[in-house]
């Protein structure tokens, strides 16, 4: 049942919050074992805030929109009184006094938070492997990743844990996930949503996002979520779009662009059977009336080795304050530096000593230029780029994820293979635009091709349009 | 600069650049609510953003940029466009081990600061940023190497603060003490800051070296930290010019150091080289938008900034006929806006300025411009002596009123020229040796004869005789 007609049968009284959750609880204690998406599952708080839709109900009020729906939240989101870990040893003990803006968000629309889930430490990662609390697995087959970083949340609502879920994305950690556990996942405008409360792992780039199991799901989430926030001063002022009351308007006179770029023709390494969903893809688009041709967004090619220069960088910064003296992880030592030395050496995991190795080294003095510098630069280009593209094309089209799942452990041991399959995903978050993966059939493998849809900045609504077009068009998915 | 400072070390030319950190008399911090309010309770004045929590975000307080444009028009500088950075160092008692400073474009650039006797110095910038925590370290001599444990106190952390860079157009501790007073009066005339030193609310970095007199070139510098008041400034800069002249006369070179100011020993101890110093890999910080003021409201703010110390100085100059120097203390203690309704009332301006700067120096009390403008004209009219004026001043401070009633009440009335003149010979009469003396003497010995006679005038007229018509008296008997 979707998000939407759960939210109206607890509004309308027909079904119970508390039912709901139970539900949704008993899916939990079937395949969580399995599948691991959770760090924590707060059934008892649930239970609690079930109980409250329910009496708010019966008392002839209007929970919100999002009456009764179970939702799961990444556990780098802060909850006041329920640890926020980011799947990180650092954050030992640590309980947020505050909630994040989204928490909030969530709780006001009457949406009843089930869990924090599992995540690649610090969100960095493509496969929640970094994760200091053990891998989360493909609820479609369990040899495989989810994906990642937001590899929990994406895992959640593929499983049926939840029909809706909060991920974050700063190079593709809610696109490439949903990918590869066949749900829809979006990445929306920087901006649109607040990241007051969400663990900052590079903050030009990050961006609190929906998974939803449908199109008309995720646009009702971000509804929820979208909006400005004076606590965030990235945020946008203006009043966020209706999405829900475009989603059947089709593509109709749309130009629709496939970025050549990322869609097998120049970056090596798209797999065959993704190539051929996306052609799939387009030819559903054309169906319905849009128009659509291959174009070139030339500098898209230099998107990763940018962002793996500015990320870290971001993040060498914000992951600074992890030192053992105000909260989380202590291992103590002679002198307050020593402490820190062995508090961070304790605390990180491998992936995550590494980036902040890499970013401390590209902001040097002496290397700046050669490295911060010049990647800001190549952003710039990618900002013109798509600048160009989108005065040609209503929205771009590429793969989501150059391949379907990965198993387990096959990409651990080399992250540039890792780092890889951000490929496509990367280009939206260094031009700050919003795009989304919807599922589209499934690979050789039978596991789950996702097609990306982008748009520009605060092109949500066109981006839906389109993105409800290749569901209604989707050839079956693989089934959980 | 004037060649007129006076040298430390003879032959050898002192040459100091002041960096002035003043705390920005806002309500609430520099990127949250909580309260910029000294002293308290440790970690009382705190909240999520202002310890650093993971997931806090910035919030840039208007009133802060407000309080800093003053802060530059007052100093003559360009208000511009600006970034805020991070400057990235690991330290226990700055909550993000980064600070939020500005690097490359700071919000004031080039201005001037003008001391007392005109001089210009240059300011190089006034940025923007936040403070940090204080440590106390326990034990040990309160040194953190030697500490037995260190607490940390954050009330005081993202705290704005000004940063205010003066050019190395100071030479010695005269003008280095003019300048910080000069600063001092301007930061509270504006009500930018409270600028008390002794709270830390303004705080002096110094940077000195020393040069051959008549040479250009300028020496290697050191910057002497934890200064903590005039005293010490005049005290730190003595002791590292001769520092720096000894090393340099014993035919060492001087190395640039940060060195620390310790009072009690009257020494500056090394901190670290260039070398050593840190590499703060400043990047522009991504949670906050560039400050860019309109025009508009740079205006608003020039419109609304009250006279400044170096306006009402050339102002009362202009009034009262005089040099600008011989109007500091007037201007100082905030009494030209006296000075200048008494002077506008036809009184003359240098007794104004004369009962203001030696008789007014505990406050005014019931004074008014007109009691005061009458008082003089009775000073001036010869109706009284300036002892009875002083003493009928002391009189309108206490208890206001009308001066020549006062006068009156007291038994101040004009002597007759008459008596005045028999009581001048009589007193010549019974001190005929002093009277040969004051005859037959050099000028030094009449002008010390002269002082005796009147001062024996004065003890038979009980004060009541008028000074210069005394000694009037004497000149015309001891010529004939």
């Amino acid at each position: 049942m979707s998000a939407r007609h759960l939210a109206e049968a607890v509004r309308s009284g027909a079904r119970s919050a508390r039912s709901v959750l139970d539900e949704h609880l008993d899916a939990i204690s079937a395949r969580e074992p399995e599948i691991h998406a959770f760090n924590v599952v707060l059934t008892e708080e649930a239970r609690a805030a079930a109980d409250e839709i329910d009496r708010r109900v019966a008392a002839g009020e209007d929970p919100g929109p999002l009456a009764g729906v179970p939702v799961a939240v990444k556990d780098n989101m802060c909850t006041r009184g329920i640890p926020t870990t980011c799947s990180s040893r650092i954050l030992e003990g640590w309980i947020p006094p505050y909630d994040a803006t989204v928490v909030e968000r969530l709780a006001a629309a009457g949406a009843v938070m089930v869990g924090k889930t599992n995540l690649d430490e610090f969100a960095m990662g493509s496969s929640t492997e970094n994760s200091a609390f053990g891998v989360t697995r493909n609820p479609l087959d369990t040899t495989k990743v989810p994906g990642g970083s937001s590899g929990g949340s994406a895992a959640a609502v593929a499983a049926g844990f939840v029909p809706l879920s909060l991920g974050s994305d700063t190079g593709g950690s809610i696109r490439q996930p949903a990918a590869l556990c066949g749900v829809v996942g979006v990445k929306p405008t920087y901006g649109a949503v607040s990241r007051y409360g969400l663990v900052a792992f590079a903050s030009s780039l990050d961006q609190i996002g929906p998974f939803a199991r449908t199109v008309s799901d995720a646009a009702l989430l971000l509804e929820v979520i979208s909006g400005h926030d004076p606590l965030d001063s990235t945020s946008i002022p203006e009043a966020p779009a209706d999405l829900t009351s475009v989603l059947d308007r089709g593509v109709e006179g749309m130009r629709i662009g496939i970025i050549e770029e990322l869609s097998g023709d120049v970056l090596e390494g798209i797999a065959g059977d993704v190539r051929a969903r996306l052609g799939e893809a387009a030819a559903a688009l054309e169906a319905a009336g849009a128009t659509v041709e291959t174009t070139s967004v030339p500098s898209t090619v230099y998107g990763l080795s940018a962002y793996y220069v500015i990320a870290p960088a971001e993040a060498s910064s914000n992951l600074a304050r992890y030192d053992g003296v105000r909260f989380g992880l202590r291992v103590d030592a002679a002198t307050s530096g020593e402490m820190h030395t062995a508090t961070r050496t304790a605390g990180f995991g491998d992936e995550v000593k590494r980036r902040i190795m890499l970013g401390t080294y590209a902001l040097s003095a002496g290397y700046y230029d050669a490295y911060y510098g010049k990647s800001q630069k190549v952003r710039t280009l990618i900002v013109d780029d798509f600048a160009r593209a989108y005065g040609r094309y209503d929205l771009l089209l590429s793969p989501t994820s150059p391949t379907t799942a990965f198993s387990l452990g096959e990409k651990t041991a080399d992250p540039m293979t890792m780092y890889l399959t951000d490929v496509c995903t990367i280009p939206s978050n260094l031009a700050g635009h919003p795009s989304m993966s919807v599922p589209f059939g499934v690979g050789d493998d039978g596991m789950p091709v996702g097609v990306q849809v982008l748009a520009p900045a605060m092109g949500e609504p066109a981006m839906f349009r389109a993105a409800a077009v290749l569901e209604a068009a989707a050839p079956p998915g693989a089934a959980a | 600069m004037s060649g007129t400072a006076p040298e430390i070390v003879p032959g050898w030319e002192t040459v100091i650049g002041l960096e002035v950190h003043a705390e920005l008399a806002t309500v609430t911090k520099m990127f949250s609510g909580a309260p910029n309010r000294f002293g308290g309770e440790p970690n009382t004045n705190i909240d999520p953003v202002s310890l650093g929590l993971p997931g806090t975000l910035p919030v840039l307080n208007v009133r802060a940029v407000e309080l800093a444009i003053r802060v530059g028009l007052a100093l003559n500088c360009t208000v511009q466009r600006s970034v805020f950075a991070r400057k990235n160092y690991f330290y226990p008692d700055m909550p993000k081990d980064f600070q939020i400073s500005q690097f490359d474009l700071p919000i004031n650039g080039e201005g001037w600061l003008e001391l007392a006797d005109g001089r210009r110095i240059g300011i190089e910038r006034a940025h923007l940023e936040e403070d940090t925590g204080k440590s106390t370290h326990v034990g040990g001599g309160g040194r953190i190497h030697e500490a037995g444990y260190s607490l940390v106190d954050y009330n005081r952390a993202g705290v704005p603060l000004i940063e205010i860079v003066g050019r190395p157009d100071l030479r010695g501790t005269e003008d280095a003490r003019a300048y910080v007073s000069e600063l001092r009066s301007i930061l509270v005339a504006i009500g930018a800051s409270d600028g008390k030193m002794e709270e830390g609310s303004m705080r002096v970095d110094c940077n000195v070296s020393v040069r051959p007199v008549g040479q250009v070139e300028l020496g290697t510098r050191c910057e002497v930290k934890n200064i903590n008041s005039l005293r010490s400034l005049g005290r730190a800069i003595e002791y590292e010019s001769r520092r720096q002249v000894d090393l340099l006369t014993a035919g060492e070179r001087i190395e640039q150091q940060t060195r620390h100011w310790n009072e009690d020993e009257g020494r500056t101890h090394k901190l670290r080289s260039k070398e050593e110093a840190f590499d703060y890999r400043y990047f522009p910080e991504p949670d906050l938008m560039p400050v860019e003021p309109s025009e508009e409201w740079i205006a608003e703010i020039r419109a609304a900034l009250p006279l400044l110390p170096r306006e009402r100085r050339h102002r009362l100059a202009e009034a009262a006929g005089v040099e600008t120097s011989a109007t500091s203390l007037t201007v100082d203690r905030g009494l030209d806006d006296l000075a200048m309704a008494t002077i506008h009332l036809g009184a003359d301006a240098g007794r104004v300025l004369v009962h203001l700067e030696n008789n007014l120096a505990d406050g005014v009390g019931l004074l008014t411009a007109e009691s005061f403008a009458a008082l003089i004209a009775l000073e001036t009219g010869g109706d009284l002596t300036a002892t009875q004026a002083k003493t009928v001043l002391a009189s309108l401070v206490a208890e206001g009123g009308d001066p020549a009633a006062i006068a009156s009440a007291k038994g101040f009335e004009a002597m007759d020229s008459g008596e005045l003149e028999a009581i001048v010979d009589r007193i010549i009469a019974e001190h005929p040796d002093d009277w040969a003396a004051l005859i037959a003497g050099d000028d030094k010995e009449r002008k010390k004869k002269s002082g005796f006679f009147v001062g024996e005038v004065m003890k038979a007229t009980r004060g009541q005789a008028d000074g210069r018509a005394v000694n009037e008296l004497l000149a015309r008997r001891s010529a004939v």
